[in-house]
């Protein structure tokens, strides 16, 4: 074990902001990235539908 | 016909299209003696700090002015069909690709070539330093023909042409900057510039050989 | 011969669509439970560096993420040499999922080294060799996801930002080679990221897991991102028809 207390931990030998600044960021991207993954899939998801909906895909559409 | 008198018609073509233009060239001429012209503007007017940049800033100057007419590879060609029809000859299409390039090297690199002394002096460099300079634009200003060259063909008839063409081409400009002002750094210092500019004369082959394969292939993807 | 299209089978985007969605939960899952080992090694088993103090295990973000932007390019441009090679829609489609995740780890690498530089050599940016070959990696990333962009047709962005990937690739060395060059040239030998503090092994293991633990992630998020492709993309056919009946 390195730390003593978690407060040594949070204070990093004086780093706290380099460290928990590089870490946090991080995971905020990774975050990020998976929200707008999610999202991404809900629009092709809807494009989709809507494509079924209104397209010939279907056998028994009748389209104009 | 063959194939050396097909590539003589197209330079002819390429250079009595570009005299027609003369304002394009000039254009491109005046942008790098700006650009050029902006960093001691911009960082003051010390000789000691403008001797040690100039050879860097020359060069950047040449990629900007480089790139920026690239746009005239291979656009007017291909918004009159032109270039479809360049396509179909039964010339391979790596020989009057490399005509192309050739003629626009001639047409835009070269007056950066013959510029480049004068700015030069501007920024206090002498003797050897100005002929490495020279030297090293030489052997650099044909490979960014090559491989803008392949940037032009991807971006076709895109929108947003020009700054995406800079986006795709500027990081691969970036060994033949710093070779080529490296070479003068090297002529300046007295270490010697001869590893830099074998280093370009090396890519300058390499590309030579590769790019216009490359620019073929791009070629047909943005024309089918 | 039903071997052979057995294999083949995969590259149809409707079978890799199923197969994805199975891999994915197991890839998240790998990611989570090695980034958990590796935070662990990197907080509370590698000990403090006497040189760097606690500073230094930014690295074990930093490198991992190094590593992976730069592999994730070769993975892209492997795809996108397949596609070229054998028309197959599906390794462009691998292709275009892959940038988006690579680049966000290569602005990860950036911005963890210049946190790192600061405190270590009193600068937020050094010209490195290895920070400047990631910048200008990150401007390739940045390249092929903008062209794609930029052109509608399906086709000719797959093949376009194909052919960007593969002359990126091989410059990729040409740019590491000649950053090294100006780097020593005009720093001589002095700050460099390639040279770790001594390293423990401890440190080491700790930097593998790590990167482990995000090519886990890299290859859940990019086949995530490439299923949703897929749909995009096949929306006006049967089986996706077939498949909205169903999905959620």
């Amino acid at each position: 074990m390195n730390w003593n207390s978690w407060s040594e931990f949070f204070h990093m030998g004086g780093y706290a902001l380099y460290v928990w600044g590089s870490y946090a960021v991080t995971a905020i991207l990774i975050a990020g990235e998976i929200l707008l993954l999610k999202s991404h899939r809900q629009k092709a998801l809807t494009l989709a539908r809507l494509t079924v909906k209104y397209s010939k895909v279907k056998d028994d559409e009748s389209a104009a | 016909m063959s194939i050396t008198q097909t590539v003589f018609v197209l330079l002819q073509r390429e250079l009595m299209l570009a005299m027609r233009r003369r304002g394009d060239v000039l254009t491109v001429l005046f942008f790098f003696v700006i650009v050029a012209s902006l960093f001691p503007l911009g960082v003051g007017p010390d000789p000691k700090l403008l001797r040690l940049m100039g050879g860097g800033v020359v060069w950047v100057a040449a990629l900007l002015a480089a790139m920026l007419s690239l746009g005239r590879m291979f656009a007017s060609d291909y918004a009159d069909g032109t270039l479809e029809q360049l396509v179909l000859t039964p010339t391979p299409p790596v020989v009057w690709i490399t005509g192309k390039i050739v003629a626009h090297w001639l047409v835009s690199g070269v007056p950066l070539i013959l510029m480049a002394p004068v700015l030069g002096v501007q920024f206090g460099l002498s003797g050897d330093a100005l002929a490495v300079l020279v030297f090293s634009l030489l052997l650099g200003t044909p490979v960014l023909s090559l491989i803008g060259a392949i940037g032009a063909a991807l971006t076709l008839g895109l929108r947003g042409g020009g700054v995406l063409v800079s986006l795709l081409v500027l990081p691969l400009y970036i060994p033949v900057l710093i070779f080529g002002a490296g070479a003068v750094d090297g002529a300046m210092s007295g270490l010697g510039s001869e590893a830099h500019l074998s280093l370009l004369g090396g890519i300058l082959i390499l590309a030579f050989m590769l790019t216009p394969w490359a620019v073929s292939a791009a070629l047909r993807i943005s024309i089918e | 011969m039903t071997n052979r299209l057995n294999l083949y089978k995969y590259s149809s985007p409707a079978t890799f669509y199923a197969l994805a969605g199975k891999m994915i939960p197991w890839f998240y899952g790998a990611a989570a439970l090695l980034c958990i080992v590796g935070l662990y090694i990197s907080f509370f088993l590698a000990p403090t560096d006497f040189q760097q103090s606690d500073a230094y295990r930014i690295i074990f973000i930093h490198v991992p993420a190094s590593w992976m932007s730069m592999f994730i390019y070769i993975v892209m441009a492997v795809w996108a040499a397949l596609g070229l090679a054998f028309n197959t829609r599906l390794s462009f489609m691998m292709a275009s999922a892959l940038a988006p995740t690579g680049a966000m780890l290569t602005f990860v690498s950036l911005w963890t080294g210049a946190l790192w530089g600061k405190p270590t050599w009193g600068a937020w940016w050094v010209w490195d060799a290895r920070l400047t070959s990631e910048l200008i990696l990150f401007f390739l990333y940045l390249g092929f996801m903008a062209l794609q962009a930029a052109i509608d047709d399906p086709r000719r962005a797959d093949r376009a930002g194909a052919l960007i990937a593969l002359v990126g690739v091989v410059n990729v060395p040409i740019i590491y080679f000649s950053v090294r060059w100006w780097n020593t040239l005009h720093q001589g030998a002095s700050v460099s990221m390639t040279k770790a503090p001594s390293m423990a092994a401890i440190m080491l293991e700790g930097m593998l897991v790590m990167a482990l633990a995000v090519w886990m992630y890299a290859i859940a998020a990019s086949l995530s991102r490439v299923r949703s492709i897929i749909l995009e993309r096949e929306r006006n056919s049967q089986w996706v028809a077939q498949l909205l009946e169903t999905e959620i």
